[in-house]
């Protein structure tokens, strides 16, 4: 087996016609995408769509009835428990609600991928370094001695991108990452995202209801000159990708079946109904 | 015909539930034995739940312990008076408590403490996503938080067992002493010669086979919470009342065992 590099494999991660059932619900139905290095795959969808469900057969916490899903080239859906724990600390996951462990510190949570992967080879002094630095990154430095719960639902969200990216994996997974937050937060949140994506080249499959979350990944670029986004028609990468700078794909699930995926221009311009509930009339 | 075929389909939909529980506590069971011999193996977690388990219940053991033998004297006093046996008092004090009541009451006080504990902390984990986390992060939930209280559990309920069995004879004392006027060589030396190895042997492996139940039985209904808050309660009840009742089960068995040894 084995480990995912840092440079990655092309293909990341591939559903190929992935079918799941919870009882008689379908939770997907027939989804096959693919997810490249560098990509930013956005997925759509209402309450039970089968959005979260998606994320996590991804990484085979959810095992599918049929279909097959490789992640890092290896095809996942055979493997036993065991065999993915080595494969899945290539990935980072941000879960709805932060997924932190409550009964230890921000700084042993940031740390915890790092300390009980399967091949640690850094010292605790680099370790220490490693999570300091993730926590500078989501400007919560100062929270280090601080416990999950007497942090505010934004810098539990925050804490939770810190731990996802600090052992800094080529694939990021990110389950409602806004969900539940203020815009303003919101919009801090996936300014994060967005400069993580930018900072480190890595592909993001980002779970949300909310348009606007990716609407900032395909139309923002993280400048690490000037350390801010900045719109990708301003900064010359247009150019270069066509249309979608970004590589930003947009899917939008329904009942367990993916019945868009496009850019952004063509999910504006799409006619259906239940699609165009998911952009704002004025965009 | 159809009426048959309808029974035989409800009482198998009936049954379905129960075995397929069945089936889950073996496979957790499994793995957790497994990995007592394969690593990763987080000491420092080990360490952490022999302190919870052990000594956070070492208080109230001392406490039930010394009551226990306190309570069986003046009874037994009572009983033997009958037959100007009193001085016997120390032997039967010391063979239920070492034989039985130390074991099993000692399990029961770990079975409502930590399995209703273990019970709930997995099962807080486990609606608020952690236990999810902790598989994405690459790490084994059974390797990382049932095996350690697995381990911690047996060894600490023995040890707990015999810290309840020596304070229980001591209650005991107070009253064979005090009430009823025994010397404390008449007591102890009666207490200590009706114990033999089958009653040592059978005091020592009864905590260690309630251990794993207690253990395995709070970790199980932890990790399979559904519903929230008040699904973390209800697999709370449901840990202490599993592991409770399987306690006297196993106890009888093992008890049955052991008499037909003797």
């Amino acid at each position: 087996m084995t480990p995912p590099s840092a440079s990655g494999p092309e293909c990341l991660l591939k559903f190929d016609k992935v079918n799941l059932k919870f009882d008689e619900i379908v939770a997907l139905d027939t989804v096959s995408f693919e997810l490249h290095a560098g990509d930013t795959r956005v997925v759509l969808g209402a309450a039970g769509s089968g959005k979260t469900t998606l994320l996590k057969a991804g990484i085979g916490l959810i095992r599918p009835d049929s279909g097959k899903i490789y992640l890092f080239d290896q095809e996942i859906t055979g493997l036993k428990e065991a065999q993915l724990f080595h494969i899945r600390s290539g990935v980072g996951v941000l879960f709805q609600e932060g997924g932190l462990f409550d009964s230890v510190t921000v700084e042993e949570n940031v740390a915890y991928p790092l300390l009980n992967r399967a091949q640690h080879a850094e010292s605790l002094q680099e370790v220490e370094a490693k999570v300091r630095e993730a926590l500078r990154f989501v400007e919560l430095e100062q929270t280090l001695e601080q416990y999950p719960s007497e942090l505010s639902g934004g810098m539990r969200r925050r804490v939770g991108i810190a731990r996802a990216v600090v052992s800094e994996p080529p694939l990021v997974l990110y389950d409602s990452p806004t969900a539940g937050l203020d815009p303003i937060t919101a919009n801090t949140i996936m300014a994060l995202i967005a400069k993580e994506r930018d900072s480190t080249n890595t592909a993001n499959l980002i779970v949300t209801q909310r348009y606007q979350d990716g609407q900032l990944m395909a139309n923002f670029r993280y400048n690490r000159s000037s350390g801010h986004l900045e719109p990708v028609s301003s900064n010359g990468a247009e150019g270069a990708l066509g249309s979608n700078p970004t590589r930003t794909i947009f899917m939008v699930m329904k009942d367990g079946r993916v019945v868009f995926e496009g850019t952004q221009h063509e999910l504006e311009a799409s006619q259906d109904d239940y699609v165009q509930k998911f952009v704002p009339k004025h965009s | 015909m159809l009426a048959s075929g309808d029974a035989g389909a409800r009482l198998l939909d009936f049954l379905k539930p129960p075995v397929a529980a069945i089936e889950d506590f073996y496979v957790l069971s499994g793995r957790a034995l497994r990995n007592l011999f394969r690593g990763p193996h987080y000491v420092d977690d080990i360490a952490i739940q022999m302190d919870i388990i052990g000594v956070g219940s070492l208080p109230i053991v001392i406490l039930i312990g010394f009551f226990s033998g306190f309570v069986i004297t003046m009874q037994m006093a009572r009983a033997l008076e009958q037959y100007g046996a009193t001085d016997q008092v120390g032997q039967i004090v010391a063979i239920t408590l070492v034989r039985e009541l130390g074991p099993v009451l000692t399990a029961l006080l770990v079975a409502g403490r930590n399995a209703s504990g273990i019970a709930s902390e997995l099962g807080s984990m486990k609606v608020t996503e952690q236990i999810d986390a902790m598989r994405a992060l690459g790490t084994d939930p059974i390797q990382k938080l049932v095996t350690p209280r697995m381990i911690a559990t047996c060894v600490m309920l023995p040890m707990l067992t015999i810290v309840a069995d020596f304070v229980g004879l001591i209650g005991g004392y107070m009253i064979a002493y005090f009430q009823i006027g025994l010397t404390t060589t008449q007591y102890w030396t009666n207490a200590y010669q009706a114990l033999q190895y089958n009653d040592l042997a059978q005091g020592l492996l009864k905590p260690f086979v309630f251990a794993f139940i207690i253990s395995l039985v709070g970790c199980f209904y932890g990790l399979r919470t559904t519903g929230g808050t008040q699904g973390v309660g209800l697999a709370t009840t449901k840990a202490v009342v599993a592991a409770s009742v399987w306690v006297f089960v196993v106890t009888s068995l093992l008890t049955r065992i052991f008499v037909n040894l003797h």
